[in-house]
């Protein structure tokens, strides 16, 4: 037989979830001690470690730098052993550039840029397991890292995937649904306002589905905006309870 | 909502990978039982009075058969008695993973609300989830994960209220399981034992499979065949060259011989022959096999002999009478000879037969006899023998043990007796795949509500053509119009020509159960006094129909032309017309030519008769085929419904007419649609045959000092045309027929998916079917891109997504061949009974083909072919045979056959084998002594067989 089921007909997927839950999310904030802000996030398999430095002057060359808000510098890459095989990455390969592209986009609409003129905020990311959702876990890392480091921001930005299988959308999707086939969407969101970040899809989509699927990924999102207000509440929490007095 | 999560790792081989999956336990899995108050499902499917009657189990009980059951026995699932059976998830799947077929059925069992099968999703529940222990196989586990689930059930229903009578019985033939089961306090039964304990069924027995289990009593020592190999050794032997994948075809004429096509990349497919019943090893016509070669000196020769297993006399005694074919031949028709070594899948269905009964009076077990004379006999256990006796039955094969001489199998279904117009045409259409059931409620609740009305909103959207004099011409009897045609003058000198067609994709819409009914079948298929339609009655014979006097939705082709037939502008619109005529060929014939009417509709076939001809010109000199195919039409008797008399088919101008527009619009939409969706336009096309294709057609032709060119389609229509000899008017037909003997069948594909569209037989560059949406599932695509295209629909995902269009081309492509056999196989059982009431009758025909022991001869008249053979298995000496390949040409005696001889032949019909009666021909001209035979006296000698009545 060719091909996994994806979608059982009692409405079940691979891994036992229904079409619109998410995989268990568990993050911290505050991972390492020498970076501005950090954040750690596990959401399901796929793990993600994200780390923000500045805002600081710009470095490198002078030229970047903008006269009305800051310069944001991202970089995505992925461990040597985050896959089934183990595969040496080199950094700037077509796929990683593009991912480090997109959450450039990404952030540049969330974080209020405009109070650092002149400046430069840096966050490197790094998947350490992938198992589908790649992007979305980068950005609900960096999202933590940031409001770690302190950096204001419009809103929590919140990523999440969502597929499209036999005429049902199915949220956050785990590897094996990605490579599958069938249609897959990423869409960031900043889930008070309901304003979208970015969103990207690569395949064919008829566009009578487009709607309901970018329905399921907003609903994903706001989802997993309140996971990741818990965290930073809990964060909070912790550090004060370690700072009073 | 998530409780537990654990990780179930996999390995899958060629590069050991480890893989990480999430699997997530979860307790919010309802039981599906109307008992349980606990669970908080909505719609539970499993019944309260869950009583089959049973002498095992004489409570309620609801059923949980294990994978082996439900792979084997799945002919009884689907018997309307068992009903409430939990199917496990972890079966579901193992059945998904090993036959894509059965699961295909046991997805449908669940679906039918009758039946009341439930899923239990038990691999994700929390209670029911068990971890593979170490040094467990998979099986094992999955076994033991059954059990667990069963033991489940067993518990949480006894909570329930009022539920005390009920069990949990698990049905399965693996006694170890049913050993460990027990032990763990479960009822477990055999399938076999159930079945036969149930009260209600006499003959589901019968339906049984036999299993390995049981077919070990019947064990004789000796192993009549080689093992099978495991798929792992096949895989590696494939890989490294030491066998060969390819689709087993048995021979329909030996018994003891089949070839292997071994499916390569473009040329390389290649035939592999199958001799013996070693080498054959059990292999069934369809199957993918592993063949193994052998060395170059075992190598033999097709052989031409004719040979049928007539069966040994005592079933169970295996024949070792194996006669090899030893043919002397010369070394170069030798051809790669190899032998199956192992099956890699099956392609079994369900075989339409006879059953041939044991002598032995109390016997159960007896051979069968399929329709297909490429399928084994099949044995079957069956008490109700005396009953079948003379019907026609379908029977399922359940395996081929190596000892036994043929496949085991099970009764599957009684489809009325022999010789009976209506079984024979449901044993024809089920060999031919053709669905034929009535539709169903759901399929009819998609049907527009009768009295149905154009409204105002309708007619905003569409062209009010209706004051245009519109008419239609079909054949006589014809209640499916699909198009109607209009011709006028315009102010400007020009004319106006419009193609009307009816408008189905307006009543049928995109993925409702109508519409996948209807892509289903695919076709309407048009038996000789029957007509199994693609889209029910009301669609297809009313309100589609264009027919005259009312108004009908129409999808309208409309050109301007000039007087030379040169398309100036061309236009597509939804319409709504008014046919003022239905006309057939002959009427419309006969208003053309009479000089005296000059009303509006004759004016209008005048005018399109004219510029049809001047397009049939045209055609013909970009190089356009002309070819022929004897066609019959039957005169059937009103009331017996048998044929009384055969003709062929006339073709009148009318005819070409209409084909002439119809040819006009689809080339014209097929350009439209490609324009617009260069991706996905479902087009139709029609290869160019390979020039070998050609060998016998020049030969013939040369036999009779014509010369026949096929460089390419257009030197071939000169050249058929040329080809003509004084006094021998019918031979260019003859070639015609030849001709079209020798081309490709034409198919559809989807535009995105291939590079050549070209059409060889009508030399067009590019077509599709547009015209015929009332029998053809492909015209109703091309509607649909063609609105979209006009804008007057919006498209649809499977409309746009050339993978899911190219696997409708194909199942529209095996639609269209199997309706095409099954309509052959009509005409000939039609053939068959005309002739069975007629006797004997002497004719005059011309050879057709000279093979090496016969010639095949067809029959003008009737549009029949048949073969005269000159060699007979129980005649004692054979006349002498010389056969020449070059000519080609057969010297019987002292007389020499070629080909498009004339002789004289008397027509009869041969009833001695019930099942596969057939039109006898025998020489009586040219007269050969002890070949040929006396004319019998021409008259009604009315034999009729027995069954008949």
């Amino acid at each position: 037989m060719a091909g996994l089921e994806l979608l059982s007909d009692q409405g079940y997927r691979l891994d036992g979830r229904k079409p619109s839950e998410l995989r268990k999310v568990q993050a911290r904030m505050g991972v390492f001690a020498q970076a501005d802000g950090s954040a750690y996030i596990e959401q399901g398999n796929t793990k993600a470690l994200a780390v923000v430095y500045g805002p600081h002057e710009v470095r490198g060359s002078r030229s970047k730098t903008l006269h009305d808000r800051a310069v944001i510098n991202c970089q995505y890459s992925m461990a040597t052993f985050s896959t089934a095989e183990r595969k040496r990455r080199p950094h700037g390969d077509r796929k990683s550039s593009e991912m480090s592209l997109h959450l450039k986009q990404t952030f540049e609409a969330a974080v209020l840029t405009q109070l650092y003129p002149r400046s430069q905020i840096d966050i490197y990311v790094k998947i350490l397991q992938s198992d589908g959702g790649n992007y979305s876990a980068c950005v609900n890392a960096a999202t933590l890292a940031v409001i770690d480091a302190g950096i204001p921001m419009r809103d929590y930005v919140c990523a999440c995937s969502a597929g499209f299988v036999e005429d049902t959308p199915l949220a956050d999707l785990c590897h094996a649904e990605e490579s599958g086939g069938g249609t897959s969407l990423a869409l960031a969101l900043l889930p008070r306002s309901g304003q979208i970040a970015l969103l990207q899809m690569d395949a064919r989509l008829h566009q009578d589905h487009l709607d309901t699927l970018i329905e399921a990924a907003m609903t994903a999102c706001k989802g997993l905006s309140d996971v990741l207000d818990s965290v930073v509440r809990q964060h909070l929490q912790e550090v004060s309870v370690l700072t009073r007095d | 909502m998530l409780k537990t999560k654990t990780f179930v790792k996999k390995t899958r081989s060629g590069g050991v990978m480890k893989i990480v999956r999430e699997h997530y336990l979860r307790d919010d899995i309802w039981c599906g039982s109307e008992f349980c108050v606990e669970c908080k499902q909505d719609s539970p499917v499993l019944q309260k009075e869950a009583c089959i009657e049973s002498n095992l189990c004489p409570f309620t009980h609801y059923l949980i058969p294990d994978t082996n059951v439900v792979l084997h026995q799945i002919d009884i699932l689907e018997d309307p008695l068992i009903k409430n059976v939990i199917i496990l998830q972890t079966v579901l799947q193992e059945v998904r993973h090993r036959s894509g077929p059965i699961y295909k059925r046991i997805k449908d069992i669940i679906h039918d609300a009758e039946k009341h099968f439930y899923t239990f999703t038990n691999e994700h529940h929390s209670e029911t989830f068990i971890e593979r222990l170490q040094a467990e196989s998979a099986n094992d586990r999955n076994d033991r994960a059954i059990r667990v689930a069963a033991k489940w059930y067993g518990e949480h229903l006894k909570n329930a209220p009022a539920a005390e009578e009920l069990k949990i019985v698990l049905l399965t033939n693996d006694r170890g399981n049913k050993e460990k089961a027990e032990e763990t306090g479960l009822i477990a039964h055999k399938c076999d034992e159930y079945v036969k304990s149930l009260i209600a069924n006499p003959e589901l027995v019968d339906r049984l499979a036999l299993t390995s289990d049981d077919s070990n009593e019947i064990t004789s020592s000796k192993l009549l065949f080689p093992e099978h190999l495991p798929l792992s050794k096949i895989q590696t032997g494939i890989k490294n060259n030491t066998f060969l994948q390819g689709t087993f075809r048995a021979s329909r004429d030996n018994y003891l011989e089949a070839t292997v096509f071994v499916h390569g990349e473009g040329e390389d497919s290649k035939e592999v022959l199958i001799q013996g019943l070693q080498n054959l090893n059990r292999a069934v016509h369809q199957d993918v096999v592993a063949v193994e070669l052998l060395p170059r000196d075992q190598w033999v020769a097709p052989s031409s002999v004719v040979l049928q297993d007539e069966g040994p006399k005592d079933e169970d005694e295996a024949d070792e009478t194996e006669t090899m074919l030893k043919s002397e031949a010369s070394e170069a028709m030798l051809k790669p000879t190899g032998k199956v070594v192992g099956i890699i899948k099956r392609n079994w269905r369900p075989f339409c037969g006879m059953l041939s009964k044991s002598q032995i009076k109390e016997a159960t077990r007896h051979l069968f006899t399929p329709a297909d004379r490429r399928i084994p006999r099949i044995r079957v256990e069956t008490r109700q023998a005396i009953a079948l006796e003379g019907q026609r039955i379908m029977v399922a094969i359940d395996g081929w043990p190596k000892h036994s001489r043929y496949p085991n199998g099970h009764f599957v279904r009684n489809l009325g007796s022999a010789g009976d117009k209506e079984t024979e045409t449901e044993v024809l259409l089920l060999e031919h795949d053709v669905p034929h059931q009535a539709f169903s409620q759901a399929v009819l609740s998609f049907l527009p509500k009768m009295p149905w009305g154009i409204t105002e909103e309708d007619m905003k959207k569409r062209l009010d053509l209706r004051q245009l004099c519109v008419c239609s011409v079909d054949p006589p009897g014809c209640t499916d119009i699909d198009d109607a045609l209009h011709c006028r003058d315009l102010e400007n000198g020009n004319l106006e020509v419009g193609v009307h067609i009816a408008d189905v994709s307006h009543f049928i819409r995109p993925g409702n159960a109508l519409d996948q009914e209807a892509a289903s079948r695919g076709t309407t298929v048009y038996l000789c006094d029957k007509r199994i339609d693609m889209v029910p009655e009301l669609l297809s014979s009313n309100l589609c129909s264009l027919r005259s006097n009312v108004d009908r939705f129409a999808f309208s082709c409309i050109w301007e032309v000039n007087h030379e037939a040169e398309i100036l502008s061309t236009r597509f619109t939804k319409s709504v017309i008014n046919s003022k005529a239905s006309l057939t060929y002959a009427e419309a014939q006969m208003r053309i030519d009479d000089a005296h009417m000059n009303d509006d509709i004759t004016r209008s076939l005048r005018g399109l008769n004219k510029l049809a001809k001047i397009l049939k010109r045209k055609r013909i000199e970009k190089g356009a085929l002309t070819l022929s195919s004897p066609e019959v039409r039957f005169h059937i008797d009103s009331e017996t419904h048998d044929p009384i008399d055969l003709q062929t088919k006339e073709l009148k101008e009318t005819n070409s007419m209409v084909e002439e527009f119809m040819l006009l619009a689809n080339i014209s939409v097929a350009q439209k649609i490609y324009d617009e969706f260069s991706e996905c336009a479902l087009l139709r096309k029609h290869p160019a045959p390979p020039p070998s294709n050609y060998d016998i057609l020049i030969k013939a032709a040369k036999s009779k000092n014509l010369e026949i060119h096929t460089d390419s389609a257009k030197a071939l229509a000169d050249s058929l045309d040329e080809a003509k000899l004084d006094g021998f008017s019918y031979l260019n037909t003859l070639l015609r027929i030849l001709a079209t003997r020798c081309m490709m069948q034409a198919v559809y594909f989807c535009s995105g998916m291939d590079s050549d569209f070209h059409h060889y037989g009508l030399a067009s560059a590019i077509y599709t079917h547009f015209t015929s949406p009332i029998r053809r599932y492909a015209d109703i695509i091309v509607h649909r891109l063609l609105a979209v295209a006009i804008g007057a629909d919006c498209t649809y995902p499977d409309l746009m997504d050339k993978h899911k269009q190219s696997a409708l081309c194909n199942n529209l492509n095996y639609r269209h061949k199997m309706s095409q056999y099954a309509q052959r196989a009509s005409v000939a059982f039609h053939t068959q009974l005309f002739f069975k009431s007629r006797g004997n009758l002497n004719e005059d025909g011309f050879i057709l083909f000279v093979r090496k022991n016969a010639i095949i001869i067809l029959i003008p008249k009737f549009g029949l072919e048949g073969t005269v053979f000159f060699e007979h298995k129980d005649q004692k000496h054979s006349p002498s045979l010389t056969f020449n390949e070059e000519g080609p040409t057969l010297t019987v005696e002292k007389h020499t056959f070629s080909m498009f001889d004339k002789v004289k032949v008397t027509i009869s019909l041969d009833a001695s084998n019930i099942q596969h009666q057939k039109i006898r021909m025998a020489l009586i001209e040219p007269v050969i002594p002890g070949v040929s035979v006396a004319a019998p006296v021409d008259g009604p000698v009315v034999k009729r067989p027995k069954l008949d009545r």
